[in-house]
């Protein structure tokens, strides 16, 4: 028995119709097409289907997706402003704190929910912020490097 | 300024912009009109014979379209060492027995997932197990289970490395140490699992999008396996999550992808969950060591002996080439007059080991560097000393194996020393441990038996002046696509921009053996610049017939200026020459074509990097656990191409052979492994992960391009010989088995204690 999902994505109202047990990244994966967002486990612990949700970074492969019934999303594809990057993606491109890709997505939502709660956090406190996102290329630290500086301003007047 | 206006310079990556916007398509997000859902059924037995496969009740499953098993399959084997027939051992499909816990034994296709899974459970599989055998050690033994048919002691293959008089070199040795280690597996963890869509149509084509680091041995085992030419296979590799070495290889959902779509003449898409991927794809070797190393009281290395027994699990697969890279790179780096290896790689009845970044060289390192180190304290000789009076030295010559021409190993030697100077005094239970290396630019073996050169690329150039770079080569995170359209656009003189690459697409690109073996930079490196340089040629005809030139001149493209080399201020626009000199071939694009093979460069590489890394750590010694504090490398890898790419590589190295020294590790249990998930298997996360530090020297490789070498899986070979260094000087316990796990730790010391009372 099918249930209606009223979800928000990106800006954009949805009106779903899904089964029960659908998980939020099977929503944004293979119903809307947004398929930026990944899946690496399945059991909560890599971290890379992080998404947005009602401000806080949540993994979208262990919540039901009617559990996000009225609420708001914000994936990768959401991030930037139209053609114009968030300064959290320049900053990556610029720190190189990607490699294969895969982690990205979920890697800038845990980021960008962090720079939103504590737009100067410590360095400790971005290692915690990305503690649940696994990356087997870079090693983390062009990551941390890359997000300190937008919380240093780096990348203020793109904002 | 630099000499160069591309190359060494911090660019943002060509595929940087797909990749922080989520736009970038992987395998796992292809999906295609009428495409089914792929799972595979796998052995629950480390060993059993097969005696019936009844499908006929999955069959029936509402939505299951398809289900095939061995019987559906021509019966081949294969394995990346064609060559060898007897090294090709593996069916992917077993007909009639399994030999690992994971082997797959039969595949459906349906409408989704969901209802492919569900037919998994009503396929009835009658098994006769088998006795089984584990530890190479055991396997090797008479009398043991026999896995191949008509393998005695399940010895899979054994390779010999000798020079010198090791014998008579021992007896001049003033001392010798004798010691084992054992080095443990490791899973590539790649954040993107196996996958593969495969799409055969009425027309007799196969078409396999995969996440792989080889998209040309994909095509070649693929035709071998299905009885197609390889050109009506075309493999297209997108975006990659990640190899790391676990890709090269026909893998499971590549060829069970492809033969349900053969069947169904639909598209099939398959991709392995985290718990297939760590317990049925392939994995680090693990090696058990036995070593003597003979030396002069002044600390002179006069001799080596190595023997090692790999666990090479069920299938050859590449494990037979980390046999023999672990016994060559066990001489690295140093000039060791007399040396000698066995080594003997034993099947066993656990999940098949092969690749993985460093290929056999962070075993032998971690070995190496740790008895060097108990060799030099045993002479009274610092450990960087030992290392600079054996170390190697340009324009060196590995007897009757390998030529090194670049070398910067002693200033690798100088920095750190400086580096450990400047750090002073530690803290209680910090140490800091040495580690030196090196490693091939890509392998000379052609164990494969490719008829075509190893690297080959296309270089188009536009009306526009915009360059289509086309070449086999397999960007799978390291950057590739980025290093080779770099050395495009220096080589024919445009900006970075300009080039657009299009890479690992069988039906599209020239032949590269992929992305392994640290290959792409040097050897792809050197085909692009051959093709960049001969569309440059053909520019610089039509330029010089235009411009009237003096034949004493040298033409060159530089920043869209087409020029004399000597009088640079006379020239034309790239742009007006481009439009001239197609319009002068009648119109035909400028095309480039360039190819590389090493030829008289020795028998493993034609060239190699140098590293010396010092990890400092402490040792809680209440919970024995090991906290790495800070790694840093002096590393010389030629001339740098992409400096945020050798970055990169260096600081990921460092999370991933850290891991290996001291926390990742696949035990097991009669075969299974116990830890096939995230929450059990450790791996160094962000908060785990120490202050890094680069130190890059300048060097330049004759063979590279621009004179580049590789700087991709030389960095992951010494952490663990750091780190077990660094462990013995902060508490001083030896411990010669990875990983150095807390139990390990507090064991010994335990032990140090006891002996003391």
């Amino acid at each position: 028995m099918k249930k209606e999902l009223r979800l928000t994505v990106n800006g954009q109202p949805y009106e779903l119709y899904i089964k029960p047990k659908t998980l939020l990244v099977e929503v944004l994966r293979n119903e809307l097409g947004l398929t930026g967002t990944k899946r690496g486990c399945n059991e909560s612990a890599c971290g890379a289907c992080t998404v947005v949700l009602n401000g806080m970074a949540v993994r979208s492969c262990s919540i039901l997706a009617l559990q996000a019934n009225g609420g708001e999303v914000v994936t990768i594809e959401g991030l930037a402003n139209g053609t114009v990057l968030h300064p959290l993606q320049k900053a990556f491109l610029d720190y190189g704190a990607f490699q294969c890709g895969f982690c990205t997505a979920g890697m800038l939502m845990s980021a960008k929910a962090l720079l939103d709660e504590n737009p100067e956090p410590t360095k400790e406190q971005i290692k915690e912020g990305i503690d649940g996102n696994l990356c087997r290329c870079t090693g983390y630290n062009s990551i941390i490097r890359a997000i300190s500086a937008v919380a240093k301003g780096e990348y203020k007047e793109a904002k | 300024m630099s000499k160069y206006s591309v190359i060494g310079k911090r660019v943002r990556r060509v595929d940087g912009t797909e990749k922080v916007t989520g736009s970038a398509k992987y395998t796992f997000d292809i999906v295609l009109p009428s495409m089914l859902y792929g799972k595979i059924l796998r052995s629950p037995h480390p060993h059993a014979k097969i005696l019936n496969i009844d499908t006929s009740r999955a069959e029936k499953l509402i939505g299951v379209k398809g289900v095939v098993t061995g019987k559906d399959t021509l019966g081949h084997k294969q394995g990346i060492w064609r060559r060898f027939s007897e090294l090709c051992d593996e069916e992917i499909l077993c007909r009639t027995k399994v030999r690992y816990i994971g082997d797959p034994v039969a595949a459906v296709a349906a409408i989704d997932e969901d209802t492919a899974e569900e037919a998994l459970d009503l396929i009835d599989v009658e098994y006769e197990p088998l006795p089984a055998v584990f530890d190479p050690l055991e396997a090797i033994k008479e009398g043991a289970p026999q896995i191949h048919e008509g393998v005695e002691l399940n010895i899979n293959v054994n390779r010999h490395i000798e020079w010198g008089d090791v014998d008579e070199a021992f007896k001049k040795c003033d001392h010798i140490r004798e010691d084992q280690f054992k080095c443990s597996s490791q899973a590539h963890v790649c954040m993107e699992t196996h996958c593969a869509a495969a799409s055969f149509g009425y027309d007799g084509k196969l078409t396999v999008w995969t996440s792989t680091q080889s998209s040309y041995y994909i095509q070649a085992l693929l035709a071998g396996m299905l009885g197609l030419r390889e050109g009506d296979i075309r493999v297209i590799k997108p975006y990659t999550g990640g190899g790391f070495g676990g890709k090269f290889e026909l893998d499971s959902a590549q060829f069970c992808a492809s033969v349900l779509s053969m069947k169904l003449c639909r598209p099939v898409k398959i991709v392995l969950s985290r718990e297939e991927e760590f317990t049925a794809t392939k994995r680090r070797t693990p090696m058990y060591y036995y070593v003597r190393l003979g030396a002069k009281k002044d600390g002179t290395l006069l001799a080596k002996e190595v023997r090692v027994i790999t666990e090479g699990g069920a299938y050859t697969g590449m494990g037979a080439t980390a046999l023999y890279l672990t016994g060559f790179f066990s001489s690295f780096p140093y000039k060791y007059p007399n040396y000698r290896y066995d080594g003997y790689r034993v099947y066993t009845n656990t999940a098949p080991t092969s690749a993985m970044r460093g290929f056999g060289a962070p075993q032998a390192t971690f070995v190496g560097e740790s008895q060097l180190d108990m060799l030099a304290e045993d002479l009274g000789i610092d450990p960087i000393e030992i290392r600079r009076k054996n170390g190697m030295t340009p324009n060196y010559e590995v007897p009757g194996q390998a030529y090194i021409q670049s070398c910067g190993l002693h200033q690798c030697l100088d920095k750190i020393e400086e580096q450990i100077k400047q750090r002073g005094k530690l803290p209680p239970n910090h140490g800091i441990g040495i580690a030196a290396y090196g490693f091939m630019s890509g392998g000379i073996f052609n164990w494969f038996d490719t008829p075509y050169a190893f690297s080959s690329a296309l270089v188009k150039v536009n009306i526009d002046g915009k360059v289509d770079l086309f070449t086999g080569a397999c960007e799978i995170g390291q950057g590739s696509d980025t290093t080779l359209s770099m050395i495009c656009a220096e080589e024919l003189g445009v900006h970075l921009e300009d080039i657009r690459i299009h890479s690992g697409d069988t039906g599209i690109c020239p032949v590269d053996l992929g992305a392994w073996g640290s290959r792409e930079t040097l050897m792809n490196g050197n085909a692009v610049k051959m093709a960049a340089a001969d569309a440059k040629r053909q520019l610089l005809e039509f330029a010089a017939a235009k411009l009237g030139v003096n034949i004493v001149y040298d033409l060159d493209i530089k920043d869209h200026w087409v020029h004399l080399v000597d009088r640079p201020e006379r020239g034309l626009s790239y742009f007006d020459v481009v439009k001239g000199a197609i319009r002068g071939k009648d119109g035909e694009a400028i095309m480039g074509r360039g190819h590389y093979t090493p030829h008289r460069k020795g028998m493993i590489s034609p060239a190699y990097s140098f590293g010396v890394q010092a990890a400092e750590l402490e040792v809680d010694t209440e919970t024995g656990k090991v906290k790495l504090v800070n790694v840093t490398t002096a590393h010389e890898s030629g001339t740098v191409i992409n400096p945020i790419g050798i970055e990169g590589q260096l600081e990921g190295a460092i999370m991933m052979a850290g891991g290996y020294g001291f926390c990742e590790d696949q035990p097991m249990d009669e075969g299974k492994i116990l830890n096939p998930s995230f929450a059990d298997y450790k791996l160094i996360r962000s908060l785990d992960m120490p202050e890094t530090k680069i130190l890059e020297i300048d060097t330049y490789e004759p063979e590279g391009p621009f004179g580049a070498k590789e700087a991709g899986e030389g960095l992951t070979n010494p952490t663990a010989g750091a780190i077990a260094n660094a462990v013995y000087k902060a508490v001083g316990v030896r411990i010669n088995d990875l990983p150095i796990t807390p139990e390990k730790v507090l064991k010994a010391l335990k032990a140090k204690e006891q002996q003391k009372k």
